[in-house]
């Protein structure tokens, strides 16, 4: 694992410039957890402060630290996100290999099934939970609602490799060694589905992220716990670009970007290296 | 082959046509590939020469990673990186102009399909499986040849080697394997290019077609009097219409003559145990294979490359790598012990 | 009367090809039957070119297709009514293949002898990482190969000969009494084919097991099998003891298909290619 991580520190610069960024917004979040400021707590600095020694990033019109803020939200921002992600590829494992891997009759009805969850509306349907469980809402609740409705799109994905992983010698080869097919799916097929999860992780986390930011703006979220998008969300309600305070927005947007870039790097680049053709190419064959 | 009678003094000033019409010399292409800070370098094609002459069919004959198929590959000019040519040339010779291939990029694109055209492994899906056959044609030929007689020539194409012209109003997959290989080989004789390079044209083909398609390759060459590079790993094949014959081992080549003296009386332990190992009907003899296997071309052996297989292995083959000298059947050999192998 | 190992009565297989509108049938296999005897083991060879039906044969006698009509026995049993999970196994741990392609074969991102340890758990019950080494260290000596050579290796690693023949001691650990074996040595390179070619031998003699060995091949049938079977386009054309049918072949057929073979001789071959000559070749095919 560690000469994994040192190979690909040392050969790929892409690898290096995620792991950087991506390092810079893990130091944001562990940061948080040893905030001066506590969370949510407002006016607890002087309000509208541009960035200087004692704030550096500024505070906001809520006279909050907009640095400890912004740690805060990444951490929150990103645990939403990865969750999310988490919960949806696995769905999105386990229903494309077994799909692709039954085919047929049962490979029919549960992409049908698959289908229509793709064709729900997202926004509407959180929206709707949120209404439905308003005061009982928690983020994680939200996560979880979340996941359920984007593994749809990936699960193609992974069914599609799966049926042509069905159909290769080595798969017949397995049955007649008496594997079961559990063990199949797992030992022989899942080596060549890690790429795709990984890629689509990415997507996921994105999406996830995008909607949560875009939740948040729209007031629907835990306004008294920071997040990405939250901060958005009372920037514009303090009309803080018109009122010239940019640090403000500018600062979350930053990080958003930082965020986004690191883990588009990182995927990209261990994607690269867990392909199964460039495995077989580094081992010689 | 031409030769002045005896006796005639060649009066006229007219240059003769070139005898040699490929020249490889010193030719070495590897696979570079570096990935996470190994290097390998996979020597497909190390250090080989030889010469392919007019009106002759030659035959490259090896086992799988002999790097036969990385040879035509380099002698085509259609290597791509991560394999690239480290030394030597491959020159050919069109009607007394020569092209260097790597050396003249544009004229070797120039005189591809019009002067070598090839037939790969698996070519029977060169023809576009949603377009008619026709238009294959139209693709790969009009742009050599007079647009207006075009339609004339290929039909009169398809007749000489006895095809039916209808055959190209069909589609791909409403013909047998054995009918596209057969249009694959006039799709590549069209122009009448003086080189051809065929790699495995017939491995996939049953037996009874498989004869087929060699006739027409064997007639067409005798027809445009054109060279055949033809590659295969199957000796019988090799032996039915090849004029000589190279083999390859572990990117060498360890012999070279002309194909009956090769089977008669192979000079290299290892020709000898490729003619030797293969079964006929009617022959029970108990057939043996050679121990071990192929070497790995990124690390191969020191000396001689088959020695460690080789049953007349002394210590200098492990030391000394040996040079292809003119061997006692008109050819080439590359053995320190040349001529002492027996046939089964 | 002892039960046959396999026994083929009328067997038949057509496939429904074709489109929408006009559905035909593709006779696979048309009407063979035939019996190994559990007295003594035997190759028996099926030789044909593509599209004869040996393949589908192949399949339906490993239980991976049904026939249309007719029946398949496996020690009297139909092969048909082996459904459920532990009827299949124990079948499958009677009658084991060897397929084409041993490149293919196994994953290549693997280590080759997970197949083996997955084989010996499942098959010779072996349970501990010792008693599935020692299972298949024994396999592979039977093959002419150890596990000292082969440890740990990847597929890319080994040649041809090599890989098919670590599939054919795969096949071997569970003790089955047939071997399918659909074209094992068409993808190996001609002088390593007698290695397998030999090792199938020595399974019929050593070991006792019986081989259905499926080939185009004819020079190796010939070399190998007590009895053989030609077919084409589904059909029996010529069956019997094997040097009988192969040294006087006398339907037409078999004639011409002993004829095609090209000899590894410079001097007959080319005679026989420039004998073909040519013919018209203008037939589109069709279904």
């Amino acid at each position: 694992m560690l000469s994994i991580l040192r190979d690909l520190l040392r050969y790929n610069r892409e690898f290096l410039a995620g792991s950087i960024l991506l390092g810079i917004i893990l130091v944001m979040v562990a940061l948080s957890f040893v905030s001066p400021y506590d969370e949510g707590v407002m006016f607890a600095a002087p309000p509208d402060m541009p960035p200087s020694p004692e704030h550096w990033f500024g505070t906001t019109s809520r006279g909050q630290d907009v640095f400890w803020e912004m740690t805060g939200a990444l951490r929150n921002t990103l645990a939403f996100g990865v969750l999310v992600a988490i919960i949806s590829r696995l769905i999105a494992l386990v229903v494309g290999l077994v799909s692709g891997y039954l085919g047929g009759k049962a490979d029919q009805a549960i992409m049908a099934l698959n289908d229509t969850i793709g064709a729900l509306p997202h926004i509407p349907i959180l929206l709707l939970v949120y209404f439905v469980l308003r005061s009982q809402m928690s983020w994680v609740i939200l996560a979880v609602v979340a996941s359920l409705l984007g593994w749809s799109y990936d699960s193609r994905l992974i069914r599609s490799v799966a049926l042509s992983l069905r159909h290769r010698e080595f798969t017949r080869h397995a049955v007649f060694s008496g594997m079961r097919t559990s063990q199949i799916l797992i030992r022989e097929h899942l080596p060549y589905v890690v790429p795709i999860i990984f890629f689509t992780a990415m997507n996921n986390l994105i999406w996830a992220i995008g909607l949560e930011v875009t939740l948040s703006i729209l007031g629907f979220c835990d306004i008294n716990r920071p997040s990405v998008g939250g901060m958005i969300y009372w920037a514009n309600a303090h009309s803080a670009m018109v009122s010239g305070i940019w640090w403000w927005i500018a600062f979350p947007m930053i990080f958003v970007v930082t965020l986004f870039l690191g883990l588009f790097m990182l995927a990209m680049s261990i994607n690269e290296y867990i392909d199964p053709r460039s495995r077989l190419a580094r081992m010689g064959a | 082959m031409q030769q002045a009678p005896a006796g005639q003094v060649a009066a006229v000033m007219e240059p003769m046509p070139a005898q040699n019409t490929l020249t490889i010399e010193r030719l070495k292409a590897y696979y570079i590939n570096e990935h996470y800070g190994v290097k390998r370098e996979i020597r497909a094609v190390d250090d080989i020469s030889l010469v392919v002459r007019r009106n002759e069919i030659y035959g490259l004959a090896g086992e799988s990673s002999s790097g036969k198929t990385s040879l035509i590959k380099t002698l085509a000019g259609a290597i791509r990186p991560p394999m690239r040519v480290i030394d030597g040339s491959v020159t050919f010779n069109f009607g007394g102009e020569s092209v260097d291939v790597y050396r003249q990029p544009d004229k070797m694109r120039a005189a591809r399909w019009r002067h070598l055209s090839y037939i790969m492994q698996g070519s029977m899906n060169v023809l576009n499986p949603v377009r008619r056959v026709k238009y294959s044609f139209r693709d790969f030929a009009l742009r050599h040849m007079d647009k207006d007689d075009f339609q004339q020539r290929l039909e009169a194409h398809l007749l000489r080697l006895q095809l039916d012209p209808r055959v190209l109003e069909a589609f791909p997959h409403q013909l047998s394997g054995g009918m596209r290989q057969r249009l694959t080989i006039a799709l590549a004789t069209i122009c009448e290019p003086e080189f051809i390079v065929a790699d495995e044209p017939t491995t996939a083909l049953d037996v009874l077609v498989q004869q087929d398609v060699l006739a027409l390759i064997k007639e067409v060459q005798q027809r445009l009097q054109s060279s055949v590079v033809f590659v295969t790993h199957d000796m019988s094949v090799h032996a039915a219409i090849t004029d000589r014959l190279g083999i390859m081992y572990a990117g060498r080549l360890v012999e070279e003559g002309p194909t009956g003296q090769m089977f008669a009386n192979p000079q290299h332990p290892y020709t000898a145990h490729l003619i030797g190992s293969l079964p006929r009907i009617g022959d029970l003899r108990i057939r043996k294979s050679l121990p071990g296997r192929p070497p790995a071309l990124f690390d191969p052996p020191g000396g001689c490359r088959f020695h460690p297989r080789c049953p007349l292995a002394i210590e200098r083959c492990s030391r000394e790598s040996p040079e292809m000298l003119p061997s006692k059947t008109n050819g080439r050999v590359a053995c320190h012990r040349a001529g002492e192998a027996e046939v089964a | 009367m002892s039960v046959n190992v396999l026994e083929l009565e009328h067997v038949s297989k057509f496939f429904p090809v074709g489109g929408l509108f006009s559905r035909r049938k593709l006779q696979a296999v048309n009407d063979v039957s035939f019996a190994l005897s559990a007295e003594r083991a035997e190759i028996f060879a099926v030789v044909g070119e593509s599209g004869s039906g040996k393949s589908t044969i192949a399949n339906m006698i490993l239980g991976t297709e049904l026939p249309s009509s007719g029946h398949l026995r496996f020690g009297g049993v139909d092969i048909a009514t082996l459904t459920g999970r532990k009827a299949r196994e124990a079948f499958m741990g009677q009658v084991q293949p060897v397929f084409q392609n041993p490149f293919e074969a196994f994953n290549p991102l693997s280590r080759i002898d997970q197949y083996l340890f997955a084989t010996a758990h499942r098959f010779a019950g072996a349970d501990t990482p010792q008693r599935k080494h020692a299972v298949a260290d024994e396999v592979l000596q039977r093959v002419g190969l150890s596990m000292a050579e082969i440890a740990g290796r990847f597929p890319h690693e080994l040649s041809g000969g090599q890989l098919q023949r670590i599939a054919v001691a795969r096949a071997l650990i569970s003790k089955p009494k047939l071997i399918v074996a659909d074209e094992p040595v068409s993808m190996i390179d001609a002088s390593l084919r007698m290695s397998i070619v030999n090792l199938f031998r020595a399974l019929r003699d050593d070991l006792k097991v019986s081989i259905i060995y499926i080939t185009h091949d004819l020079a190796t049938a010939y070399y190998i099998s007590d009895r053989v079977i030609i077919m084409r386009r589904g059909v029996v054309i010529e069956q019997g003891e094997a040097r009988a049918v192969l040294d006087n072949p006398t339907h037409p057929y078999s004639i011409a298909l002993k004829n095609a073979v090209l000899p590894p001789d410079p001097i007959r071959a080319s005679a026989i290619i420039r004998a073909r000559g040519t013919r018209i070749h203008g037939a589109i095919e069709s279904f």
